[in-house]
């Protein structure tokens, strides 16, 4: 009984180690249930124009950090002549052009493909970011202390503090120090900053690019972030200086979060930085294994081989999932087949031909085959040789329909070629054996058993889902290994069974 | 309804496939016996020394060149079977009922030459009939005279009896009748007609042809309830011993009945098909439990088990 309980709890173990790998890189690594799920990739272009003044310059672009919803996959860029080093300082990641001497227009071209990534976050903020001394003048005014003082009576911390601000700025009739404030030539996002930085709260500009599908021409949104510290933990809030409604952060991306600029330039005037960008639907595995090169998450699976290789491992990892039918038809349904494991071979062959033009060349070959091997049988031959006659019969045979179909124009025919020679001469073999001792009926009814369940096979070995289960979550091969151990300890009926002991059963 | 409700099943002890492989056949016969069991010749040798009666062994050809003297061991017998050791499906079997001044005869009456009765020891020996075609060889028997007991119960072919042993307990047992439909051959599956056999007194229980219940022999018209194997204490207990003798716990025993000799052992069998249920009308399955209910240390003699299973398996 003990070798019983090890046996349920071996059977049990791998079903749940397979179960759980699997759950686990769906989860972990996102990797899609469905083959055909798609993910949002945004290809976005940022131009940069300025003029040269013939002497050594330097342009470098701040590009976006790692932020929530969003994964960076690649980025590049277009320029000729200069030389180009993406940098990351650990704060700002910066694309940086150089050249030694460039005179006249000048245009740039920076690309970046971005995930749309539920998963990705935001970085943890360490440190605030520093209070400015003096930059604009609006704090200092006497209408700008009123403000501070108003807007510090009604919040009670920072976020709300910055609230009130923004319903100042934004009332539609506004009140006098507001309107003295307004009429200096800076933008409200600038007054917002320095009416907060006045309060001593820290504060960042941020660009962000709204993300629309064909848009160009476009320019970064400025949103003000703003910071607070509360028992320790350092949290920002997005707000944007003309509306009182919060940011909306879908589709929007923060492309320059340096605080400082978008473009920094030396050696040139008059630059500008536009941005254009298009939505891409790419399949999600692929999107997932782009973003994966960057990050090493599947270095132990499959994918982490050449690609001739992983498309190998594609068909050998199906193999047990025939290999499952095989036994399930043989175990519960008690079909007859020639040969154990040969269903699954032709479902290979198969695979490689297509159904149709698979099972009729299978059962012309066959047919042939057995017509000719039934002359055979009358020159008494030992075994080895008698297969041998079979084996080089069958290559002729093939190579007779090979040609046959191609001067027909039936291009399809060539595929028969794919049959593997060695199986197909056994199967011929056994055939024969088994019409001269069982009779043809019995051949019927093996042969027509190795073909249902060679279609069968087919279906589960060549359907999408399960190919893209199989391949991506090695975990089911434990699950139906422990399905194949389970079915190799099941003792009840086979459903023939039941028909062929019906008389049995109503005896009485 | 096509299909029985497999509880049905289950409740009349009937045996699947899958239970007989893992249950019994899987547990029961170990797998380094089973050579004695294939080998016709190796079943033969150890029939003789548990003296277990077979058919006369009239000689045993192994190399090609001995096959030139085949003449002495046929020349003056009344009759023979020459068949390769390790055939299957009865393939192979050369059977000689009449011999008369250096002339062979088929039952059906074709002459054979002795020339043609060296080219099919040759075949034997090259391995034509044997499983994978390995090389083979040829077992030389005199020919069984069949018990007129059976007469008009099988047509022609060999009738024998077959007998389930599960640790040395006989506890199943039915007779096979060759068929026009299978040829002379007795496999039921073909079309022989199969008749279960009580186990205490060797009288016709139940007759199936192709699973289904008949009553007369589809070709000779013979009644199957008549039928009662002669000599049936004997045969049973030869069957028995075959336990002893092979080894093997789940064991089909080929028995054929000569005139003359009485019960011999034809073959064993280490897998013994399901149909025996059907032609008995019967599940095995409470006779194997029962036995399996004694344990392995109830130190029964052939006898003292062939008593229990008939006070406990016998219909009456």
């Amino acid at each position: 009984m003990n070798a019983r309980i090890f046996f349920f709890v071996l059977v049990a173990g791998l079903m749940s180690l397979g179960i759980f790998q699997t759950v686990q890189r769906h989860v972990a690594f996102d990797i899609p249930w469905m083959p055909g799920e798609t993910r949002t990739i945004w290809n976005i272009d940022a131009k940069i124009n300025f003029n040269a003044h013939d002497n050594a310059i330097i342009a470098s672009l701040t590009t976006p950090e790692r932020q929530a919803g969003f994964t960076t996959i690649s980025q590049n860029a277009a320029s000729p002549g200069y030389g180009l080093s993406f940098l990351d300082d650990g704060l700002t990641p910066k694309a940086e052009w150089t050249i030694r001497e460039a005179a006249g227009k000048q245009t740039l071209y920076y690309n970046i493909q971005v995930l749309e990534d539920p998963k990705s976050l935001d970085p943890q903020i360490l440190e605030m970011p520093p209070l400015f001394d003096k930059e604009y003048s609006a704090a200092e005014l006497a209408a700008g202390k009123t403000i501070i003082k108003d807007a510090l009576k009604t919040s009670a911390d920072a976020f709300s503090f910055a609230r009130e601000l923004l319903k100042q700025l934004n009332a539609e009739t506004p009140n006098q120090n507001i309107s003295l404030i307004l009429t200096e030539k800076v933008s409200k996002t600038a007054i917002l900053i320095a009416l907060l930085n006045g309060a001593d709260i820290h504060t960042k500009r941020i660009g962000a690019l709204t993300l629309e599908d064909g848009r160009r021409r476009q320019h970064l949104q400025p949103l003000v972030e703003v910071f607070q510290e509360k028992e320790g933990v350092i949290s920002s809030r997005l707000f944007d200086a003309n509306t009182l409604e919060s940011v909306n952060r879908d589709n929007l991306l923060l492309w320059d979060q340096s605080g400082k600029a978008l473009l920094e330039l030396t050696g040139g005037s008059d630059s500008r930085v536009s941005f254009s960008m298009i939505q891409q639907e790419q399949p999600a595995l692929s999107a997932l294994l782009q973003k994966s090169e960057n990050e090493h998450l599947f270095n132990f699976s499959i994918h982490s081989l050449p690609v001739e290789d992983q498309s190998l491992f594609k068909g050998i990892l199906m193999i047990p999932l025939g290999v499952l039918i095989v036994v399930m038809m043989r175990v519960l349904i008690g079909l007859k087949t020639s040969g154990t494991f040969m269903p699954v071979l032709i479902a290979m062959a198969f695979i490689q031909t297509s159904l149709i033009t698979g099972l009729i060349g299978f059962i012309l070959l066959v047919g042939i085959g057995l017509i000719i091997r039934s002359y055979l049988s009358h020159l008494n031959l030992l075994l080895v040789s008698r297969i041998s006659t079979v084996i080089i019969m069958v290559i002729l045979l093939i190579a007779l329909f090979g040609v046959l179909s191609y001067k027909l124009g039936l291009t399809e025919g060539l595929k028969i070629t794919f049959f593997p020679m060695i199986i197909l001469s056994w199967t011929i073999e056994r055939m024969s054996v088994l019409w001269e001792e069982e009779g043809a009926k019995e051949v019927f009814t093996q042969g027509g058993g190795s073909l249902l369940v060679a279609v069968l096979a087919y279906f589960a070995m060549s359907n999408d889902v399960t190919r893209h289960l199989m391949f991506n979550f090695i975990g089911l091969q434990f699950v139906v290994m422990s399905l194949v151990l389970l079915l190799g300890s099941y003792t009840g009926y086979r459903l023939l069974e039941l028909r062929r002991f019906k008389p049995l059963a109503d005896k009485e | 309804m096509f299909f029985a409700s497999p509880f049905k099943l289950k409740s009349k002890g009937i045996m699947g496939m899958n239970q007989r492989n893992s249950g019994y056949i899987g547990r029961y016969n170990p797998r380094k016996l089973y050579p004695l069991v294939d080998n016709k010749l190796k079943t033969k040798i150890i029939a003789r020394e548990a003296n277990v009666t077979t058919p006369a062994l009239l000689g045993v050809i192994s190399i090609q060149a001995e096959v030139a003297g085949i003449e002495q061991y046929i020349k003056d017998t009344p009759g023979f079977v020459i068949k390769p050791a390790k055939g299957s499906g009865g393939k192979g079997i050369l059977v000689i009922t009449k011999v008369e001044k250096g002339r062979y005869y088929k039952p059906n009456g074709d002459e054979v030459s002795l020339d043609e009765t060296k080219r099919h020891i040759t075949d034997i020996l090259a391995g034509l009939f044997s499983l994978g075609g390995s090389a083979d060889v040829a077992v030389v028997e005199g020919l069984i005279q069949f018990d007129s007991a059976f007469d008009g119960f099988s047509f022609e072919g060999v009738p024998d009896v077959r007998v389930i042993v599960f640790k040395g307990f006989p506890v199943m047992a039915m007779m096979r009748l060759s068929t026009a439909v299978s040829d002379g051959k007795a496999n039921l599956h073909q079309g022989a007609v199969g008749v279960g056999i009580d186990i205490a007194t060797g009288a016709a229980i139940n007759a199936v042809q192709f699973d289904k219940p008949v009553k007369y022999h589809p070709d000779t018209g013979k009644e199957l309830a008549l039928l009662q194997v002669p000599k049936w204490e004997r045969l049973i207990y030869l069957a028995s011993s075959c336990y002893e003798m092979s080894g093997m716990g789940y064991l089909g025993t080929d028995m054929v009945l000569d005139r003359d000799l009485g019960p011999m052992l034809l073959e064993l069998n280490a897998r013994p098909g399901l149909a025996i249920q059907i032609a008995n009308g019967q599940g095995i399955l409470p006779r194997l439990k029962l036995v399996e209910s004694l344990g392995d240390d109830h130190n029964m003699s052939v006898e003292e088990r062939i008593e229990f299973c008939k006070k406990h398996f016998s219909k009456k």
